[in-house]
């Protein structure tokens, strides 16, 4: 080839994220499209679990095995990404012991250590377990933060050369004499980072292949070429509960069910889920019954649940595929492996390969299969590094340090920034002026704010995502407008006040959004709470600069100066208690 | 043997203190508990009457004019406008730091997110920032004070058509305060006119502010501060401030915690003591006994508070339920149901929690208006409308049937309505 070959990647959730570093780090170059935020289908939109392969290891062997590895790979270069949480197959009474065994001789066949455990030792690692647990299978289980890890991705894609497009969306597939040569997009803001209120604009974005890893929506790119790509996307719930129950992931350890998983997630706890095939991956029922089986089934593994506060609820879309002379009638059916399809051998279109299916723990292999496969187009012979090479964050990372007093943090507050930054703490927590603290649920302090609007623009749900901003159990009742401020800030993050007010209105709308599914008890009450601070010390759903004109004369401007002393109410009361 | 009083008042925020306040001023023996923090440090500390209509129209310029077309659910339809004013003028008389009492006509207060809020009553300390006042204003903010960015309200203020020039700065508040120093940190040093080191010399935090913010001042004639200009003494904080920079100050009221919120709750228990109210605080209201009656409503006989483990009984001839709502937790619910905790009393609310609330977050929530429906003389009622309890009264947003936050009601309905309880409780009818 004469020159290097640019590849065009559409989608940017895990697996686009982690094809585009591969190949920006195998020197090829890369342009990534996502229609949204970064992570805004599934992979933002999941339970965090970092798979030790146990759920696999008796209906899905060759996936339990590439989840074991990769496990061990993400822990390496990942480390500011995973709590290594360890987990548990727990089993009740009820449940079948014969499976039980087929989940042990299941785990050792794949190689993922696991080791029985009574039902008072996992009482003992996780007090709040249900009496009468009997038994329970202890895998390397985590949490992982799906946002942090693709964010990562992105910086290593970009210092590799990667261009990330987000708020992108794909509106066609050039094709030229039977081959795709490009895509066409349309911007929402101008390309680069979101900055509202610039225009957007289309683009032609030449290509010499495409990869489509647009995951739920790997279709309907598919269709712009008259492609058949049959995804099958099955709806999950997710319920965020307001404390962690537990510090280990919980597992029902039972044959495919409903609401069988418990991850522990930073300061939440995050029950799943469901399994539902539904038609359009943006357009589907969230509905009460999956919410409330979420609590009633989990309880019989943690009874707490029962009475817990929970947060949010959000769904997720898994984009599973099967190859269509299988016709699995059950989702959870459905192979959880991945599928490279190359049009050019399936459909005779050459230019495009679309990868689908697959699970977020093997992101990064899904990554090094399908940037193989491109190199292989164009002859280039480079190695994969991905497994080797840490992210941004993870580096020389392997000992938490203490910034308190090199920032003057507050111990909690420091550690958490720390945990979430990693490798970056130095540069971004080192800045001119104070650090209060923005977010107090989740201790995110201005300057990791500031650092998340240089990479994200004027978007702060991208903000969110990038710092847990507003994530926790107050749901940015007391930080919405704070984050706002920070966008209207001086130096390089300057954006004008109507910026700063749209970004401001997404985020309300966007945490009332989850919220809905968690009104009752404590967290009605801090929705109560938050509307009236935002309503009524605010005003801002009556917002004047947003509504009509209003006429200022009409109002009282204070009494005449001749009519009451003090106007100005500095004079009248000026004695010891002159505390008005 | 149980501790005994006329009038015993459950709940200690607005319309608890205002109903224990009326009901000693009409001569009984009267006793208020109160559990937890009142809301009030979550409040402005503007007390509003009413700043939308109903249907959402406004700012309204006359608060009174509207209430005839409230619904008739409305709390202040089952007052009447004329005991609003009554209410509002055993407020005046209480609190004579408050503004506003020369018109019916609201006033346009500009707040912490750079929006204005209509209100009927203001503290002093926000007078010289009325939005209809033509004079330039500088507002002031500190870098470390999260809660109010200058720049970006005085920005959102023009962008709101206000007939004045607005300007923002932040600086940095003389002395080394911690980054995460609570706003009472802040008001305690302008109390008690602290030292401070400022470039290695110690000098008197008020003039060392006054000089930073002089620095600044481009002829505007009126400085808005975040409201933590002092506590006990605001006033003479406020006043060392104008003198020094020519100009007048005022505080823009903030989310909590609020200093004029925490100002109005001190003088209202001030005024408490005066008339004479015991006031317990800190324990919970439990449970309670009642009389059954064979023809009528049962007649509460005590209640009983939680105390260090033990139950003890308080009795009185009338109760007043003064609670709070759903943020005050006057109002539960589970995934069930929607309750009030105490007496049990009704909740009307629809029976699926997704008709609770709407799709945007300001939507015409179906929660913002939980709470108790009253007879004419705000006796809680049960589903069929029967009275619940013949001599329990509810004030304030225990009762249902009202958005204060869309309204801008919430100071005005504690305050109407605790009138209105607590001269009921003693047998007078406003």
């Amino acid at each position: 080839m004469a020159s290097t070959p640019h590849i065009a990647v559409i989608g940017g959730g895990s697996t686009g994220i982690g094809i585009a570093r591969d190949l920006a780090m195998r020197g090829l170059d890369v342009t990534l499209l996502e229609q949204g935020n970064l992570t805004h289908g599934t992979t933002g939109r999941m339970h965090g679990l970092l798979h030790s392969g146990g759920r696999y290891a008796v209906s899905d062997q060759a996936s339990a095995e590439e989840c074991i590895e990769e496990n061990r790979v993400l822990r390496d270069i990942a480390s500011h990404c995973v709590e290594m949480t360890g987990g548990l197959f727990v089993k009740r009474p009820e449940d079948s012991e014969e499976y039980f065994e087929e989940k042990l001789q299941g785990c050792e066949a794949c190689g993922i250590p696991a080791e029985v455990v009574s039902g008072a030792e996992a009482r003992q690692m996780e007090p709040h377990l249900a009496k009468d647990v009997d038994r329970a299978i202890s895998v390397p289980d985590g949490a992982v933060d799906p946002f942090r890890l693709v964010v990562a991705n992105a910086a290593s894609a970009q210092e590799h050369g990667a261009r990330i497009e987000t708020h992108s969306k794909v509106t066609d597939l050039l094709v030229e004499a039977g081959e795709v040569v490009g895509v066409e997009v349309e911007h929402d803001s101008g390309p680069g980072k979101r900055v509202h209120g610039t225009e957007g604009g289309r683009e032609e974005i030449r290509a010499d292949y495409v990869v489509n890893a647009a995951g739920a929506w790997t279709g309907r790119i598919g269709d712009m070429a008259g492609l058949d790509v049959a995804v099958r996307p099955s709806k999950g719930v997710m319920t965020i509960m307001n404390i962690r129950q537990v510090d280990t992931v919980i597992n029902r350890c039972r044959p495919k069910g409903d609401a069988d998983i418990i991850v522990p997630h930073e300061t939440t706890a995050i029950l799943g889920t469901t399994d539902e095939e539904v038609a359009d991956p943006e357009d589907y029922p969230e509905e009460q019954w999956e919410v409330d089986m979420m609590i009633d089934t989990l309880s019989e593994l943690v009874p707490m649940l029962s009475e817990a506060r929970t947060i949010r609820s959000f769904w997720g879309v898994r984009p599973l595929y099967e190859p269509p002379e299988v016709g699995s009638e059950d989702p959870t059916d459905i192979t959880r492996d991945y599928f490279l399809l190359d049009h050019a051998e399936r459909d005779d279109l050459g230019g495009m390969t679309s990868i689908v299916g697959g699970k977020f723990t093997t992101y990064r292999m899904m990554g090094e299969e399908i940037s193989d496969h491109v190199c292989e187009q164009f002859g280039v012979d480079a190695d994969c590094r991905t497994a080797e090479v840490p992210l941004p964050g993870s580096e020389d990372f392997s000992v938490l340090r203490d910034y308190m007093d090199e920032f003057g943090l507050r111990s909690p507050i420091g550690r958490r920034s720390v945990e979430r930054l990693g490798s970056r703490a130095d540069e971004v927590l080192e800045i001119d002026g104070p650090n209060p603290t923005l977010c107090e649920c989740e201790g995110v302090t201005r300057a990791e704010v500031r650092d998340a609007i240089n990479q994200s623009g004027s978007d702060l749900n991208a903000v969110r995502i990038r710092t847990r901003a507003s994530m926790g159990n107050c749901q940015g009742g007391f930080c919405c407008h704070r984050l706002a401020s920070e966008l209207h800030g001086s130096g390089e993050n300057g954006y004008d006040e109507v910026t700063a007010r749209q970004a401001w209105d997404e985020l309300l709308q966007e945490r009332w959004k989850g919220q809905r599914h968690a009104l009752w008890g404590e967290q009605l009450s801090q929705a109560s709470l938050n509307y009236a601070l935002h309503a009524t010390t605010q005003n801002r759903d009556r917002d004047p600069a947003d509504g009509d004109p209003v006429d200022f004369a009409a109002f009282d401007r204070g009494p005449e100066p001749n009519e009451t002393a003090g106007t100005t109410g500095v004079a009248t009361d000026g004695g010891e208690r002159g505390g008005d | 043997m149980a501790i005994d009083s006329e009038v015993l008042v459950v709940g200690g925020g607005l319309a608890g203190m205002t109903s224990a306040l009326s009901a000693a001023r009409a001569g009984a023996d009267v006793r208020l508990l109160s559990y937890k923090q009142s809301t009030l440090r979550h409040a402005s500390g503007l007390v509003d009457i009413l700043g939308y209509a109903g249907d959402g129209d406004g700012p309204l310029t006359d608060p009174y004019a509207a209430i005839p077309d409230l619904p008739t659910e409305h709390p202040y339809r089952t007052v009447g406008e004329s005991t609003v004013r009554d209410a509002m003028a055993l407020f005046d008389e209480t609190l004579p730091t408050y503004r506003g009492t020369h018109t019916d006509r609201n006033a346009l207060v500009p707040t912490h997110g750079g929006t204005v809020k209509p209100t009927a009553r203001y503290p002093a300390s926000a007078a010289a920032g009325l939005a209809s006042d033509d004079r330039p204003v500088l507002l002031v903010g500190f870098d470390s004070l999260v809660d109010f960015d200058a720049p970006q309200a005085a920005a959102h203020l023009e962008a709101a058509g206000v007939p004045f020039e607005a300007r923002g700065v932040t600086i940095r508040f003389p002395g080394d305060l911690r980054a995460d120093a609570k706003v009472t940190r802040y008001a305690k040093l302008l109390d008690t006119d602290g030292d401070v080191s400022v470039d290695g010399r110690e000098r008197s935090v008020r003039d060392a502010l006054a000089e930073r913010v002089d620095a600044e001042l481009d002829g505007e004639a009126r400085v808005g501060f975040p409201a933590v200009l002092g506590d006990d003494r605001a006033s003479a904080v406020r006043a060392a401030l104008s003198e020094s920079l020519g100009a007048d100050v005022f505080e823009v009221p903030m989310g909590p915690p609020s200093l004029p919120g925490l100002r109005l709750e001190d003088r209202l228990f001030d005024a408490l003591d005066e008339a004479g109210v015991g006031i317990e605080t800190g324990n919970p209201v439990v449970d309670y006994e009642c009389d059954r009656t064979d023809d009528g409503p049962d007649r509460i006989d005590r209640v009983f508070v939680e105390k260090n483990g033990a139950r003890i009984p308080y009795s009185a001839g009338q109760y007043v339920l003064a609670t709070g709502g759903l943020v005050g937790k006057g109002v539960e619910s589970d995934r069930e149901r929607v309750y009030e905790p105490v007496f049990d009393c009704h909740v009307p609310h629809p029976g699926d929690r997704y008709d609770w609330f709407e799709t945007e977050a300001f939507g015409d929530h179906s929660f913002a208006r939980f709470g108790v429906a009253t007879d004419d003389r705000l006796r809680p009622t049960d589903a069929d409308g029967t009275v619940e309890f013949e001599n329990l009264r509810a004030a304030g947003s225990v009762l249902g049937g009202y958005d204060f936050a869309a309204e801008k009601s919430g100071s005005g309905v504690s305050i109407a309505t605790g009138y209105t309880a607590g001269r009921g409780a003693v047998g007078v009818s406003p």
